[in-house]
C-alpha cells in the first residue's frame, strides 16, 4: 500500500493535519491504537488565545462549532480557568460570576460529577447553589452493575431521555436564573445540548466530569468521520512498530497487522503523543521515541525527571523528540526530510507552538504547508 | 463523652500502642490513645507486611524466632480477616552456599517452627513464580498480613471497650509533679485546639520517635534509626512468600499481599532528623529491584506501583553499624526503676509480628501500677471482623452468590462485612475500581473507624493503593468526605494533599507505565479538573 502522507496517531493533531492534507487532495492513512487525549479534553482549546479560520472552519465542517469569547471556563472542580475557544456546548464566561442563583443537577448515584465542589466553588464567587440529583427509572440498569455509573454511559442513556431531563428540570426550576448539568449531553446527536438550552427557560452551564470526558469522546468521532468522508483510510487499533529509513528518508514504515508488507508514502506525520499514548517510552535509564528513534531531549541523571510537588512543575512533561525549525524529525543529530512530528510528542521542546490542544494545532498546520510546499514523490 | 482523665494515656497509634490500649481497655482500663498523624504511619504501614513464621531469625536470634512463631499462630486465630496464610519458601540460589539449608532448618526446629525441605521442582509447583534455577527449597509457615486493617481493628476494638481515641493530636508537653508524670498536654494539628489529659500512667510506644517523646519527659533511651526501603508491584506475582535461604541481607524477601506483592528491604542507618521523612533514593531502587528479580524473575517485567521505607525503632545495644544483627527484641521500660519518673512507661524494639506480645507486656506493666490483677485474654479473642477464618465463608454465608466486589470487601473487613449487606441500590457503586471498594464500605470506614482525610480512607480501605494510584477514586472519595465531614474547602486541600503523597511513592520509580499513569493523573488534576 502506498499513500501520499501516512500520520501516525489519531488524536488531535493527527486528525487536524490528514483531515487538511486529505482536503488538498492527498492520498493519506492514519494509523491509531484507538486511545488518545481527546478522551480526556475539557471542551477548551488550551493554548488557543486566537480564533484561526482555518481551525474554526476545519471544525466546522466535521460538524463541530466552536466559539470564540475570552474569558474564563468552569472546571470540574468549580475552580475558573482561563480560555477562549471552545466547543459550542463549552460556556466561556467574562468573569467568574456568571449567575446569582444556581441549579446545580445531577442524577442519584453519579459519583462523577462534583456537585459539592462545584457549589463550593461557585458560592466563592458570590453565587448561591441548589443541588438536587434526578432519580429516573431509565438509570436502574445502569445502576445494576456498580461501576456502570460513568459518564460515557449515562451519555448513551441521555442520548434517549434527555427530554425527559429537560421536563425534570423545568419542574424543579424556582427562580434560579442558571442551571448547571455534567456533561453528558450530546455524545451522538450533537443538536442535544443547543435543545436542551431551548427547553429550559435558564441560562444553561453544562460542567466537566470525571474523564472519560463525553464532548471530547464527541469531537473525536466528528473529527475521525470527517477524515472518512473526505476518503482517509483510519487503521484503527493498529500500532506503529519500526519504520525502514535510508538516505535520510523514511521509505516505509511496519505496524502491528501489516508488519511484512509496512506502508509507504512520500511523507509521515508522527503524532503519537507523549508517554501516556506511548509515543515516549521511558525505562528506569533513558527515553526513547520507539518508532524511528529520534533524538529525544531529556536530562542523563534519572532524578532530575520529577519535580517533588505533584503541583509543580514537572520536567519529564517538557522533553520531546528534537525537530527543526519546520518539525523534521531529527535522528543522530540529522533530520529526516519527509518525518514531522507534530503534537504533544514535542513536550515543551518548542514553546512558540504553545502547549496542549494549541500545540496540536499549530504544529499540524506547520507539518501540513511544509508537505503541501513540497515536491512530490 | 470528652473525658479528661484516664487510668492510662498510650502515646502513639501503631500497631503497639493500638493493641496496648486493646489490651489495657479489654481489662477494664479507662484508655486515651493519642496519635499526632493517623494510625500505622510509622514503621507499622512501612513494611513488608510479612507474617514471620520466625524462621528467617531463627539462626541468628533464636529468641525472637520463638517468640514470632507463637504470635504467627495467635494471630492466625485472633486476626484472621487481616492475614493471608499463603505459606513461604526460603530458596538456595546457584550463587548461594546449599550447607547453610540445614543448619537453617535445624535452628528453626529449634524454635519450633514447622521448617520442611522440598524438592526444587515441588517449589516451582507450589509458586511457578520462584527462580527455576534454584538449587534447594525449605517450606515454612509465613504469610502476610495487613498492618492498616490490623491497627485498625485492634483500635476499633478498644473503642468498643469504651477506649477514646485522638488522632492528629500532638503531645506537646508533659505534665508533672514532682517525680511523677501526671498527665499530657496536647495540640491537634488539625483544629489547632489544646487540651490536657490525664493518668496515673502513661506508655509511650512511639516506635522510634519514642526516643524524642522520652527526652520530652527528661529521660533518655539509646535508639537509632535504620531506614528500610521496599518496592510494591502492581501484580501478586507470587503465591507463597519467597525468603533466600542464607544469613539475613537486602532485599531477600518478596511477600503476596492482596493485590500486590512487596520487595525489601534495605537497610540504613539515617540521622533522627530525617526520620519524618524517609525518601527512597535511586540505588536502593536499583538495589531491590536487581535482588528481587533473583528471587521471581518475573519482577523485571512486572510494573513497580510504588517505593517506600519505614524507619526500624531499634533499641541500642551494640555498635553495629547496619543495624541487621541486632535482636529486634521487645524493650519495656519501667522509667520509675528506670530513672526514678513515677507513671511512665515505654514500650519498643520489637516488630509487627510481635505487637500483641508487646501490647501484653506493656498492658501488664500497667496493671502491676494501677494494682489491677485481670489476666491477658488477647491471645484467644479475636478482633472485630476476625470471628471466622475464611474470607470466602463470610461472603458465602452474608450474600448468596457473592461478586468478586462484595469477595474483596469480605476480605479486608472480615464480618464486618455484614454491615454493608444491607446497603441501598446507590451503595454498591465502585469508588475504587482497582480494589472494588463500594460506596457502603467507604461510608462505614467513615462511621467506624476514625477518617479525617483520604489517607486516613487509604489506610482503611485500599482506596487508592491499587494500579491506578488514586487517579480516579480519589475524587469520588473526597466527594464522599466532603459530605460527611461538611466541608468542601478543606476536602480541596486533602485532595491535593493525598495526590501528593501517591506521588511521593511513584516519582522514585517514575519510568514506564508508572510514568504513564503518573502523567495522566498530573494532566487530569491541573488541567482537565482545575484542582
Amino acid at each position: 500500500m502506498r499513500f501520499d502522507t501516512v500520520i501516525i496517531g489519531g488524536g488531535l493533531a493527527g486528525l487536524v493535519s490528514s483531515i487538511s492534507l486529505q482536503q488538498a487532495g492527498q492520498r493519506t492513512a492514519i494509523i491509531s491504537t484507538g486511545q488518545n487525549a481527546l478522551h480526556f479534553f475539557s471542551g477548551s482549546f488550551e493554548s488557543m488565545e486566537e480564533a484561526p479560520r482555518r481551525t474554526v472552519e476545519l471544525f466546522a465542517e466535521a460538524g463541530i462549532r466552536l466559539h470564540y469569547s475570552p474569558g474564563v471556563r468552569l472546571t470540574p472542580l468549580g475552580t475558573f480557568r482561563d480560555a477562549a475557544l471552545s466547543l459550542e456546548d463549552i460556556s466561556l464566561f467574562p468573569t467568574p460570576q456568571f449567575g446569582r442563583k444556581i441549579l446545580l443537577v445531577s442524577f442519584m448515584g453519579y459519583l462523577d460529577f462534583f456537585t459539592s465542589f462545584l457549589a463550593e466553588g461557585l458560592e466563592k464567587q458570590g453565587m448561591s447553589c441548589r443541588i438536587r440529583s434526578l432519580d429516573l427509572p431509565e438509570m436502574e440498569q445502569l445502576e445494576q452493575s456498580p461501576s456502570e455509573m460513568r459518564s460515557v454511559q449515562i451519555a448513551r442513556t441521555m442520548d434517549r431521555i434527555w427530554e425527559k431531563v429537560v421536563q425534570e428540570i423545568r419542574v424543579l426550576l424556582r427562580d434560579e436564573d442558571t442551571v448547571v448539568l455534567p456533561q453528558v449531553f450530546g455524545l451522538q446527536d450533537t443538536s442535544v445540548p443547543g435543545r436542551i438550552r431551548q427547553g429550559i427557560p435558564a441560562r444553561v452551564v453544562f460542567a466537566g466530569t470525571m474523564p472519560p470526558s463525553v464532548p471530547g469522546i464527541r469531537t473525536q468521532m466528528l473529527l475521525k468521520r470527517r477524515y472518512e468522508v473526505l476518503g482517509g483510510t483510519y487503521l484503527m487499533g493498529d500500532e506503529a512498530t519500526g519504520a525502514d529509513v535510508r538516505d535520510g528518508r523514511v521509505r516505509s514504515i511496519a505496524t502491528k497487522n501489516l508488519d511484512t508488507h509496512g506502508l509507504e508514502a512520500g511523507h509521515f506525520i508522527l503524532a503519537s503523543g507523549s508517554y501516556f499514548s506511548k509515543g515516549l517510552r521511558s525505562n528506569p535509564f533513558r527515553i526513547n521515541e520507539p518508532v524511528f528513534g529520534l533524538d529525544v531531549d531529556y536530562a542523563e541523571d534519572r532524578n532530575r525527571w520529577y519535580h517533588p510537588d505533584f503541583s509543580g512543575e514537572q520536567p519529564y512533561m517538557g522533553y520531546g523528540v528534537r525537530t527543526d525549525a519546520v518539525l523534521h524529525g531529527i535522528r543522530d543529530g540529522q533530520p529526516i526530510r519527509n518525518l514531522y512530528a507534530i503534537g504533544s510528542i514535542l513536550g515543551r521542546t518548542r514553546p512558540e507552538l504553545g502547549s496542549a490542544a494549541g500545540l496540536a494545532i499549530r504544529s499540524a498546520f506547520v507539518a501540513v504547508d511544509e508537505i503541501l510546499k513540497s515536491d512530490p514523490e | 463523652m470528652d473525658a479528661q482523665e484516664f487510668d492510662v494515656i498510650i502515646i502513639g497509634g501503631g500497631i503497639t500502642g493500638a493493641g496496648t490500649q486493646r489490651d489495657c481497655a479489654m481489662r477494664g482500663l479507662r484508655t486515651l490513645l493519642i496519635e499526632r498523624s493517623d494510625i500505622a504511619t510509622g514503621a507499622t504501614g512501612r513494611n513488608h507486611g510479612l507474617l514471620h513464621s520466625g524462621a528467617r531469625y531463627a539462626v541468628n536470634d533464636p529468641e525472637s524466632a520463638e517468640e514470632c512463631i507463637k504470635e504467627n499462630r495467635i494471630l492466625r486465630r485472633i486476626a484472621a480477616h487481616c492475614i493471608d496464610e499463603t505459606d513461604g519458601l526460603f530458596i538456595t540460589l546457584p550463587e548461594d552456599d546449599l550447607g547453610y539449608q540445614q543448619t537453617f532448618v535445624d535452628a528453626c526446629r529449634k524454635a519450633g517452627i514447622d521448617a520442611e525441605i522440598i524438592d526444587p521442582e515441588l517449589a516451582c509447583r507450589l509458586d511457578p513464580s520462584v527462580n527455576p534455577q534454584l538449587t534447594g527449597a525449605v517450606k515454612v509457615p509465613d504469610g502476610s498480613v495487613d498492618p492498616f486493617r490490623l491497627c485498625a481493628a485492634n483500635m476499633l476494638d478498644a473503642k468498643l471497650h469504651g477506649g477514646q481515641v485522638r488522632l492528629h493530636t500532638e503531645v506537646t508537653g508533659f505534665l508533672r509533679e514532682g517525680d511523677t508524670l501526671q498527665g499530657v498536654r496536647t495540640r491537634n494539628r488539625q483544629t489547632g485546639e489544646t487540651a490536657d489529659y490525664y493518668a496515673p500512667v502513661i506508655v509511650n510506644a512511639c516506635g522510634i520517635w519514642g526516643q524524642p517523646v522520652a527526652r520530652m519527659a527528661g529521660v533518655d533511651i539509646g535508639m537509632y534509626p535504620a531506614k528500610g526501603a521496599l518496592l510494591v508491584f502492581a501484580h501478586r506475582v507470587n503465591s507463597l512468600v519467597i525468603n533466600r535461604c542464607r544469613k539475613p541481607s537486602n532485599a531477600d524477601i518478596l511477600v503476596p499481599g492482596d493485590t500486590v506483592c512487596i520487595i525489601g528491604t534495605t537497610s540504613t542507618r539515617i540521622p533522627f532528623e530525617e526520620c519524618d521523612n524517609v525518601a527512597v533514593t535511586p540505588d536502593e531502587v536499583n538495589l531491590l529491584i536487581t535482588e528481587g528479580a533473583k528471587l521471581a524473575p518475573a519482577l523485571s517485567s512486572t510494573r513497580i506501583l510504588r517505593a517506600y521505607a519505614g524507619v526500624r525503632p531499634l533499641v541500642s545495644v551494640d555498635n553495629d553499624p547496619t543495624g541487621r544483627n541486632i535482636s529486634r527484641g521487645i524493650v519495656c521500660l519501667d522509667h520509675e526503676t528506670r530513672d526514678g519518673l513515677k507513671g511512665f512507661i515505654t514500650i519498643t524494639g520489637g516488630k509487627l509480628m510481635t505487637y500483641r506480645l508487646m501490647a501484653e507486656i506493656a498492658t501488664d506493666a500497667v496493671c502491676r501500677k494501677l494494682g489491677v490483677e485481670k489476666a491477658c485474654e488477647t491471645a484467644f479473642r479475636p478482633l472485630p471482623g476476625s470471628e471466622e477464618r475464611s474470607y470466602e465463608a463470610v461472603a458465602q454465608k452474608i450474600w448468596e452468590s457473592p461478586s468478586t466486589a462484595q469477595k474483596a470487601a469480605a476480605a479486608r473487613m472480615g464480618t464486618s462485612a455484614a454491615r454493608i449487606s444491607k446497603n441501598d441500590r446507590f451503595d454498591k457503586a465502585l469508588i475504587c475500581e482497582c480494589e472494588e471498594v463500594s460506596v457502603g464500605e467507604i461510608n462505614d470506614a467513615i462511621d467506624r473507624l476514625e477518617v479525617s482525610t483520604l489517607t486516613d480512607l487509604r489506610r482503611r480501605t485500599r482506596i487508592g493503593m491499587g494500579t491506578c494510584q488514586g487517579e480516579f477514586c480519589a475524587c469520588r472519595a473526597a466527594g464522599l468526605l466532603a459530605k460527611a465531614h461538611g466541608c468542601v474547602e478543606k476536602e480541596r486541600s486533602d485532595l491535593a494533599d493525598f495526590l501528593q503523597e501517591r506521588w511521593k511513592g511513584n516519582f522514585p520509580i517514575g519510568w514506564g507505565d508508572t510514568l504513564r499513569e503518573a502523567e495522566y493523573t498530573q494532566w487530569v488534576y491541573k488541567h482537565v479538573l482545575g484542582l
